[in-house]
């Protein structure tokens, strides 16, 4: 049996989970429409390849992956595209971000999927096939998969941490994934592991859901395979990554490394569903699993395609008449969506139906009486109370000093806080402002690099146009001399031309013939695209030039300045 | 030997010039607003006040006195501090660059720091030898240093304080300060064996 | 006699001290400012001028010599004033003109007749175009200056005030609520 670690701190809410446990996972009927956000990941923001009125196929690519760190999109079902414009995100600023808007026309029908065997393919094809497929860390970071399957070529991948964990109360939708197909999230974690070759393969389930770690000691057994079911505590925050990988190898990854550098990596169980679905099916990702719970009258998991409208989503679980708004995430990190038509996404695990009777109001802040429960139940070892002190008087330099960063916003200071003070919004307001700060300074200084190339830039023209000129004046001197000495001379023309051209300097000569030629060259070629105009275009032409004289440009200035 | 022991812990904790003798207070009202600075400024004051306790306890014993020109005493020990800041900082814009910029403007300011000129005037009132005269000095400045450093940690965090609106600023600082010097009447009678 | 000994003590003071100083002022000379760099590195180098300086570096420049106010930079809003008192143990001034939301000038590119002239004026190269061709704005590389606009001759460039999108949305300061939120409705 594995030896467990244990990370510090950490808070044990009510779990609400048997509530939607109950049922098997069901299918979301088809929405009448489907708004897709483009971007749902980390990272690129992809660039959208279909039109309004475009046909599409389930699985159909509809937006193209930005940079590597980016995760393509396709479309969830066949339908036509209504249109490509903004729509409010699930997103807690409430704001409006760029979607493909599709119409379903109810057929389901797919796009042709080609199944592959990765095992036959060079480990950049299978990472660049589960970027084309859209593969997502679906545990809600939405990190793209394919970014985090590269191995440090430093330090040997020691173990790969599989994350069924599901610490946060009310979600079970890794649970029943784990519980119902088992089989395909252990040859999931087969592709994580052919791609990382880790010494050992490490699958954290807390021990409140024994029958998701039976099923999957199951099929890691009918696969053969030699992985670990690991049983943790149930404690939360244990699903976060940094915590699951602390409780499993004991190794702490602070937020300037990646985990890989210590030699582990972590994914969800969900993540491994989809990359298997994705490589083995040529199934992109446009469904999820998602918990429909809290003030309904039957919670269950949904598997709902992409794009969804989350009221939609959130009938099908009969909500009672006082729910008052939809809660994206668990009760610990999740927020209030800002209107029940945003739509389903990548990172959308669990919609809790919100009341005031499931969620009590909050009762007022009080003032801070440093009593130290929320550093003793900060999983990472912060001091929160430090931290708030110096958002609250907006001093970002010492939240930093506190390590703001290192800070996974897991909400258990909040939780446990006799003052009720909401510590987790400080931390976010105050690592924002960083950001922001951060964006300001780096534009200022391409700013000041770009001012600064462009006067020395201005000061390189200046210095070549004096020399042009010394040069043209040298020419036109020789020039006249030759003709003087032509106009004098009693021999051909050519001969003393050469004469006096070998007589005077041969280079100067030279140079002073290629630049006629290249002048002559200038004044015969037009502008390009002013040739061959029709008699309207001469017209307008024809004005612009006569506004130009009104404001007193010359043609020729303007010109001349961008040589 | 304890001697000189008392001198230095009395100028430090129990005579502290800031707190107990209320000198100097412009540099501990205006540049305590933040940690670094106040770091900065303790250190150039603390050479500074030493420098200057030496040399005005030379021009005194060699110059003024002989010639017993005891009332000029003030005029030439402004001067000579005012030169020393000068020099001071020279040399340190030369030799390090760095900690020019981290005291930046604080360094000509304490030309005017009114400690500096207290602590020589008040060693030929106590009759200090020299090298009494350069740990009452030292000592002085540690003290300045000290209050000036404590002080400014609090005010950072006064920053992030509900103080009453009409209290914010200088005027919650003034409490701070007068609470300070109230607990460090604490360590009278520390040299009473002096 | 007593007067003439004081003021022979004070001479000779004050001629060791300078002689000192004045010695010092040329063995430890340093070239350049190092308190340019750092308010320089307050000020947002928009580059625009409305300091009075032409960039960012001159007004940089003025403000250490002490020729120029803290208060000029309007792009640098009262943060910046805020900052550069700081730096400089300066008396906090209220900006001395409007603080006017960050911003991005935008070509019409319809009415644009190609005439280089706001190629030419901006000072951080953020429009691309060549004569009588289409000029267009780098949105990324603007710096809001409004340099651009008084040369245009059609006037054709626009300046329009940075929206808040998701992607520079930031997390407001926590409130304390009065009352309960309104009840949200679910649809």
């Amino acid at each position: 049996m594995l030896n467990l670690f244990k990370f510090k701190g950490g808070v044990k809410p009510p779990t609400n989970k048997t509530q939607s446990l109950g049922r098997p996972i069901a299918v979301a009927p088809l929405p009448s429409r489907l708004v897709v956000p483009l971007h749902q990941s980390i990272g690129g923001t992809p660039r959208p390849v279909v039109q309004a009125g475009d046909k599409v196929l389930k699985g159909q690519l509809i937006g193209e992956a930005d940079g590597w760190i980016s995760a393509a999109v396709h479309a969830p079902t066949s339908g036509t595209v209504v249109a490509v414009d903004m729509h409010v995100q699930p997103h807690p600023s409430g704001l409006d971000a760029l979607c493909v808007v599709i119409e379903p026309d109810g057929r389901d029908e797919w796009t042709t999927r080609v199944p592959v065997d990765h095992r036959a393919l060079a480990p950049e094809e299978v990472r660049e096939r589960l970027q084309q497929a859209g593969v997502v860390g679906l545990g809600g970071a939405v990190f793209p998969t394919h970014g985090k399957l590269t191995p440090s070529k430093t330090v040997p991948m020691q173990e790969l941490v599989i994350n069924g964990a599901e610490c946060e109360p009310f979600i079970t939708c890794d649970d029943l994934l784990m519980r119902e197909r088992a089989d395909e999230v252990v040859r999931g974690i087969g592709i994580f592991r052919d791609l990382l070759q880790p010494e050992k393969v490490l699958i954290g389930i807390e021990d409140n859901k024994p029958e998701a770690a039976a099923a999957m000691r199951a099929a890691v057994q009918a696969l053969g395979e030699s992985f670990e079911v690991v049983q943790v505590p149930t404690l939360y925050p244990a699903g976060g990554a940094k915590q699951l990988i602390r409780v499993l190898t004991g190794k702490e990854v602070p937020a300037s490394k990646r985990s890989t550098d210590l030699g582990v990596q972590c994914f969800n169980v969900a993540t491994a569903y989809t990359a298997w679905r994705a490589l083995a099916h040529g199934e992109p990702v446009v469904s999820r699993l998602v918990t429909v719970t809290g003030n309904v009258a039957e919670p269950c998991n949904y598997e709902v395609l992409i794009g969804t409208p989350m009221a939609e989503v959130l009938k099908l679980g009969r909500p009672h008449p006082d729910t008052d708004g939809i809660v994206m995430g668990g009760p610990m990190m999740g927020f209030l969506v800002p209107d029940g038509e945003v739509p389903v996404v990548k990172a959308t695990n669990c919609l809790i139906a919100h009341s005031e009777r499931l969620f009590p109001p909050k009762a007022p802040e009080m003032p801070c009486i440093r009593c130290g429960s929320c550093a003793r139940a900060c999983p990472h070892e912060l001091q929160p109370f430090e931290m708030y002190w110096f958002a609250r008087a907006k001093n970002f330099g010492k939240t930093q000093e506190y390590h703001i960063f290192d800070c996974i916003e897991c909400g258990c200071c909040s939780f446990v806080c006799p003052s009720r003070i909401p510590l987790v919004q400080y931390f976010r307001f105050a690592k924002s402002e960083i950001w922001a700060r951060e964006r300001e300074k780096k534009a200022a200084d391409t700013a000041k690099t770009r001012f600064e190339f462009k006067q020395l830039r201005e000061e390189r023209e200046k210095a070549e146009k004096a020399e042009k000129l010394a040069r043209a004046a040298a020419a036109q001197a020789a020039k006249k001399a030759a003709e003087a000495a032509a106009a004098a001379g009693e021999a051909a023309p050519g001969e003393t031309a050469a004469a006096v051209d070998a007589e005077t300097d041969p280079k100067k000569a030279a140079i002073a013939a290629a630049m006629a030629r290249a002048k002559a060259q200038r004044e015969a070629a037009p502008p390009r695209n002013t040739e061959q105009l029709n008699a309207v275009q001469q017209r307008e032409l024809d004005e612009i030039e006569a506004r130009r004289q009104a404001a007193g440009i010359s043609p020729a200035a303007p010109a001349e300045k961008t040589e | 030997m304890s001697h000189y022991l008392f001198i230095l812990v009395g100028a430090v904790l129990v005579n502290n010039v800031v707190l107990v003798k209320i000198l100097g207070l412009c540099p501990f009202m205006g540049v305590s607003k933040k940690l670094e600075t106040a770091y900065g400024m303790g250190a150039a004051t603390t050479f500074v006040l030493t420098m200057a306790t030496g040399a005005s306890y030379i021009i005194d014993h060699l110059l003024l006195t002989p010639f017993g020109l005891e009332y000029l005493r003030t005029l030439s020990f402004i001067v000579t501090i005012a030169a020393i800041v000068q020099l001071t900082e020279m040399v340190i814009a030369k030799t390090s660059p760095t900690l020019q910029q981290t005291l930046g403007i604080y360094l000509p300011l304490i030309t005017t720091n009114c400690a500096v000129l207290g602590v020589p005037l008040l060693n030929i009132a106590n009759g200090h030898n020299f090298v009494e005269s350069l740990l009452f000095g030292a000592g002085s400045a540690v003290g300045f240093s000290l209050v000036l450093i404590l002080f400014a940690g609090i005010r950072e965090r006064i920053e992030g304080a509900d103080v009453p609106t009409h209290f914010r600023g200088v005027a919650i600082a003034m409490v701070t300060a007068g609470l300070m010097a109230l607990a460090f009447m604490g360590f009278a009678g520390l040299d009473k064996y002096q | 006699m007593e007067l003439l000994l004081a003021i022979a003590v004070m001479a000779l003071g004050a001629v060791v001290l300078g002689a000192a100083l004045g010695y010092a002022a040329i063995k430890f000379r340093v070239e350049g400012d190092p308190l340019v760099e750092k308010i320089e590195a307050i000020l947002p180098q928009t580059q625009c001028g409305q300091c009075g300086y032409p960039g960012c570096k001159p007004y940089a420049d003025a403000i250490a010599k002490g020729e120029a106010d803290i208060n000029l930079c309007p792009p640098g809003g009262m943060e910046g004033v805020q900052r550069l008192a700081d730096l400089l143990g300066r008396e906090v001034k209220p900006l001395d003109a409007e603080e006017k939301p960050k911003q991005v000038a935008i070509i019409d590119e319809n009415t644009c007749i190609g005439c280089t002239l706001c190629i030419q004026a901006c000072p951080v190269d953020a429009i691309v175009g060549a004569a009588k061709q289409m000029h267009t704005i780098i949105a990324g590389q603007c710096t809001g200056c409004e340099l651009c606009l008084p040369p245009c001759p059609v006037e054709c460039i626009r300046m329009e005030a940075i929206t808040e999108n998701i992607d520079n949305w930031k997390w407001k300061y926590p409130v304390v609520e009065i009352k309960a939120a309104a009840p949200q409705k679910a649809a």
